[in-house]
């Protein structure tokens, strides 16, 4: 009898993932083809990011995916000179928060972004992107 | 309506490397609690446990350390909102007195940090986030408060050395306090220095100054209902007001990021609980696990207007002698940050302000006091009231 094939693609988001197996493992292979996506519910219309499975709005689980297009407005940021176990390669590195208006998107801030360069209201877009150690994930580069 | 009082109060001292396990560690503060309470264990109905999990091998230490401490054949058990776990269990345990269901509760909360290397904590504690959508980017909790930092100083101009004022503050009382695991005093100075270790950039725009100290160490409140309160204690500190709320895990979640929105949720319910207002609070205990979250907690509990904090700090008003005195036994900062101990402590400081038994500490006269604990990057948040 055949293995049963266990779906666990989510362990290949971020430089170290902490999650294997999650319903919404759609999002890596999007990743995988350049794109970001987050859900929206198809009952009541809640639009998710990061993505759920489940509304909370509605309790209903019927989802549909949308992709993060456009710009959004750097809430904040911070460079970190030191990072937890797993992630001292990176170093430094810059986590922000970007508005997108109706929903917002946490992520890294691009290496070809100097720190310096950063301010708060700048517009930024999201991309995905392949990390050197073939991880997927996503930046926030400018538009 | 009845009353709960604090009838007994202790901590051990926050150390690192505490050289004991974690039930030699919790029966410190225990015992100091006992004995300031002057009661027997068979008086105590109960124990509840705090600590944030994964710093231990021990699974459910609550059966572990009730035995230790003499609490068995009692009921005994586990509450847990990482930081700001011994504030959840007082909450719990007045809910519990209140129903009547026991009339004397010991909240003993410990954490022993240094069961893992200093990096490992960080990543447990970073993994007190989101961890399917946030860890994978390497978030730890000194990034998370310096993005609400660089939130604020966008908003409102608040500057480094602002923040670097709340630490020389803290330094002052850790000085003082014989219980903290930071004594030495910190200059402005030395945050300006690149010799200094004080000035070392953890994640932009905060420093090592600006962060507070790991620390091993050990709480313990023990609470009674309003007769057995009376009848067993001279001093009894009365509860007052209890808020708590909860907030998004993922940052994307959020939209204040100038402030923490359990602290003004937690605050307006103990403050209608209470029947005061932040003007009635004569000395508080603030989670000030960072220098921008006590700049934070100035404005979330209307100590200060928003944006307004550095102007409280600036004037020395939350110093001992000032209008709002705020962590006058060092913080956090200096006096150390054992997790599940931590708020424990903040209540024994206020209990002790209170009494008129905070020593060297000691603000003048003070009749309400309030305690806001978060647990977290503002995930969970306490605010407590109390009064003599
Ligand atoms: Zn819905």
């Amino acid at each position: 009898m055949a293995k049963k094939e266990v779906d666990d693609r989510f362990k290949r988001f971020g430089t170290v993932s902490f999650t294997a197996i999650t319903k919404a493992n759609d999002f890596i292979s999007y990743l995988e083809k350049g794109k970001v996506m987050g859900t929206r519910c198809k009952e009541c219309e809640a639009i998710y990011f990061p993505p759920r499975s489940d509304c909370s709005k509605c309790l209903q689980s019927n989802m549909e995916w949308f992709e993060v297009s456009g710009t959004g407005r750097l809430l904040s940021f911070s460079e970190l000179k030191y990072g937890p176990v797993g992630f001292e390669e990176d170093l430094p590195y810059t986590i922000a928060l970007l508005d997108y208006g109706d929903y917002k998107v946490f992520g890294r801030i691009s290496k070809d972004l100097p720190y310096g360069d950063l301010t708060v209201g700048m517009e930024l877009r999201t991309e995905s992107t392949t990390l050197p150690n073939g991880q997927l994930s996503y930046v926030f580069k400018r538009p | 309506m009845e009353k709960v009082g604090i009838i007994g109060v202790g901590q051990s001292s926050f150390v690192r490397g505490y050289p004991g396990s974690i039930r030699e560690l919790a029966f410190e503060g225990f015992k100091e609690a006992m004995e300031d309470a002057k009661i027997h264990t068979k008086d105590i109905g109960a124990s509840i446990i705090a600590s944030a999990p994964e710093y231990d091998k021990q699974r459910s230490p609550a059966g572990v350390i009730a035995e230790y401490l003499g609490l068995v054949p009692q009921p005994t058990f586990y509450i847990e909102s990482i930081c700001s776990s011994s504030s959840m269990a007082l909450r719990v345990a007045y809910s519990m007195i209140k129903a009547g269901l026991h009339d004397v509760i010991a909240i003993v909360g410990f954490q022993k940090m240094s069961e893992i290397s200093s990096g490992e904590s960080q990543e447990r504690m970073g993994r007190g986030a989101d961890i399917q959508w946030e860890s994978p980017f390497g978030t730890m909790m000194p990034a998370y408060y310096a993005m609400y930092a660089k939130a604020h100083m966008a908003e409102y101009g608040t500057g480094e050395e602002d923040l670097a004022k709340i630490r020389v503050k803290a330094a002052t009382y850790g000085q003082i306090n014989e219980k903290a695991v930071y004594r030495k005093p910190v200059t402005l100075e030395m945050f300006a220095d690149p010799e200094s270790t004080m000035s070392a950039t953890v994640a932009k725009p905060l420093r090592v100054g600006d962060c507070c100290a790991n620390a091993d160490g050990s709480s313990c409140i023990i609470v009674a209902s309003e007769e057995k309160a009376k009848a067993l204690c001279d001093k009894p500190v009365w509860i007052l007001g209890l808020g708590a709320a909860s907030e998004t895990v993922n940052m994307a979640g959020r939209d204040l990021l100038t402030g923490l929105k359990v602290a003004i949720e937690a605050g307006k319910q103990a403050y209608a609980m209470a029947g005061v207002t932040p003007k009635d609070i004569d000395v508080a205990e603030v989670h000030d696990c960072f220098t921008i979250a006590e700049m934070m907690a100035y404005e979330n509990l209307g100590f200060a207007k928003p944006g307004e904090g550095k102007d409280l700090i600036g004037s020395k008003e939350t110093y001992k002698e000032g209008s709002i005195p705020v962590n006058v036994d060092g913080g956090l900062l200096s006096k150390g940050h054992p997790i599940g101990a931590t708020g424990g402590s903040q209540i024994r400081t206020i209990v002790l302000q209170l009494r008129g038994e905070a020593g060297e500490m000691q603000v003048k006269d003070p009749e309400i006091g309030l305690v806001h604990n978060i647990g977290g990057v503002g995930l969970y948040g306490n605010v407590t009231i109390l009064g003599r």
